[in-house]
């Protein structure tokens, strides 16, 4: 089966700033594919084109099957877009906004009417669904925002930075939304600032910088491809902080991180277990107390800072 | 996952972007529907000039022939706020820009002629309410047409094709401007447009070079056919542009429109850059 998206070397320049510069991108189809990368990477870039709004300069892009610059109608056919910045109809209410874009989705209208009122139950906007969004807080616009791109489950959706600006009860919501969505066959490209948030929806990741993937894979992959594991020491009130990065430098071998204000230590512990018993059995020796030990996976952040400094630095 | 069909005959086609112009017009005409305040602000200019103008100064302005100036003055109004309506056009084209509005529209299956027709048509029924109101209180001050209903209908037509013209140039300039600031600019630049003309002083009054541009102004062309064609004073002063008012009047806007409709459609698909 085709995959629901492929990019292959997407150039674009804006004057003489290169956004996109070879950028390769697969999503294969029912997947959510997680898209990472610091401010002015090209992530947006990327989806303004995936989505037609804008033509690349160079490169290759398929979506749901059609190119997107020589059959752009068939892939709007076939897409939903949630920008950064809320597109809703300030002058109608949130149930006219839903039903206008279900009729523009080719519903009819007792259909639209249905689906408008089975998507303000969805994301809780039943008591805000006959206001109009002037008077909405920045969460309900952006649920509103993305009910609409809901009206029809489109078969590849993207989101761009969806959750910013909403609250954790509401993000989680969003979440639910979202895999619910890929349960019945969407495949989603999302864009975020949120690391916890690819962790939690993507099935893959691509983290993006200067306009070129720089690296690609699972989230636990690219954790691996972290220096592995690591472990964190908390020491006690009044321990030196360096004292114990000695002793666990000498244990593994590796060069510690040392957090003088939250009293952790954190190293490299590629052989996992080994080391965690080794670093126990070295502090206990010492008569160094502490707080905590503990063995852990590094989070999206730190594979993300390692990845783009490395390419910032190649 | 939602079934896709995309309509693929032309007789589908065709249906499918009827069906979403109408989509988009009732959507346009609801924003004017829920802002009444913006609505009655436009009129407030022709409505507080027809006072100013018709009393006020009404007595001072002679025109030539005698008639009564507030006979002369009601078609200028008419045809000064089809060109105001250009203003209207362009803030609800950088308005639903810069919200996001028109990308979200521009990612959706719906054709650039749909979201174009949609918003001419509403602009044009829009322009029809504004000339209901401003006739009814042309009535109330005495104003009248003299040429039977066939000459008020024609007139009415003039003033509509002129400012169906300029919602093409409201477009394209909306298109352009992208900043709401950069297009609240533009009423300003408007006024002399609707100013030097023969709204409310027939040209052959003003100092001759002025007078000149005055009668160029396609608006006065539109105003002096309707005058014309409603029977009211039109100050003839025997120029070849007033005697061919008719002809002008037709002539102006179809120029503006050759010009301005492709390049609004064009600055459409630009807006995918």
């Amino acid at each position: 089966m085709e995959p629901a998206v492929v990019a292959e070397g997407l150039t674009k320049n804006f004057g003489s700033t290169r956004a996109l510069d070879g950028f390769d991108l697969t999503v294969p189809a029912g997947t959510v594919c997680g898209l990472l990368g610091p401010n002015g990477a090209g992530k947006s870039t990327a989806v303004r084109i995936l989505s037609t709004l804008s033509r690349p300069d160079g490169g290759r892009a398929r979506v749901a099957g059609f190119d997107v610059v020589r059959d752009p109608v068939e892939v709007r056919y076939r897409i939903g877009l949630v920008g950064q910045q809320p597109a809703v109809d300030e002058m109608l209410t949130g149930r006219e906004n839903l039903e206008m874009f279900a009729r523009l989705y080719r519903l009819g209208p007792a259909e639209a009417r249905r689906r408008a009122a089975e998507l303000l139950e969805i994301f809780d906007l039943g008591d805000a669904a006959d206001r109009r969004p002037k008077g909405y807080s920045g969460g309900m616009r952006r649920r509103l925002d993305l009910a609409i791109s809901f009206v029809m489950a489109p078969p590849v959706l993207f989101l761009d930075e969806p959750t910013t600006g909403m609250d954790p009860g509401h993000r989680l919501g969003l979440w639910h939304g979202v895999r619910t969505l890929v349960a019945q066959g969407t495949t989603v490209l999302l864009t975020t600032h949120y690391l916890d948030e690819a962790d939690q929806l993507a099935d893959e990741i691509t983290v993006i910088d200067h306009g070129r993937a720089i690296a690609r894979g699972t989230p636990d992959e690219l954790k691996s491809r972290l220096r592995g594991d690591r472990i964190d020491v908390l020491v006690g009130d009044g321990v030196d902080v360096g004292a114990v990065g000695r002793v666990l430098a000498g244990v593994t071998g590796a060069a510690p991180e040392l957090d003088q204000q939250a009293g952790r230590v954190s190293v490299a512990a590629p052989d996992r277990v080994a080391a965690l018993a080794r670093v126990a059995r070295a502090l206990d020796d010492e008569g160094v107390a502490v707080r905590d030990i503990a063995l852990r996976r590094p989070t999206l952040d730190e594979v993300f800072v390692q990845f783009t400094q490395e390419e910032d630095a190649a | 996952m939602s079934t896709v069909t995309v309509p693929r005959t032309r007789p589908e086609r065709l249906r499918v972007a009827l069906s979403d112009a109408l989509t988009m017009t009732r959507r346009n005409l609801r924003y004017w529907w829920r802002s009444p305040e913006e609505v009655v602000g436009a009129l407030a200019f022709p409505l507080i000039s027809v006072l100013l103008f018709g009393y006020v100064f009404g007595s001072a302005m002679v025109v030539p022939g005698g008639a009564d100036y507030k006979e002369y003055l009601l078609p200028g109004l008419f045809g000064m706020t089809m060109v105001f309506g250009l203003v209207n056009t362009v803030a609800a084209v950088v308005t639903d820009r810069a919200r996001g509005v028109t990308d979200r529209f521009l990612t959706m299956p719906v054709a650039t002629s749909s979201i174009l027709a949609g918003r001419a048509a509403a602009d044009v029924v829009r322009a029809m309410a504004d000339l209901v109101v401003l006739i009814g209180c042309g009535y109330l001050v005495g104003w009248r047409w003299h040429e039977g209903m066939a000459g008020a209908l024609a007139a009415v037509g003039l003033l509509l094709l002129l400012r169906f013209a300029l919602i093409w140039v409201g477009i394209y300039v909306g298109l352009v401007l992208r900043s709401p600031d950069a297009a609240s600019v533009l009423y300003p630049l408007v006024l002399p447009f609707a100013m030097v003309a023969n709204t409310f002083v027939p040209p052959a009054l003003m100092p001759g070079w002025l007078g000149a541009v005055a009668e160029t102004n396609p608006m006065s062309a539109t105003v002096a056919a309707t005058r014309e064609l409603f029977g009211n004073p039109s100050a003839p002063d025997g120029s070849w542009l007033t005697e061919h008012a008719v002809p002008l009047a037709i002539g102006w806007p179809v120029l503006l429109l050759v010009v301005f409709a492709p390049l609004a459609v064009r600055q459409y698909r630009r807006a995918r850059r």
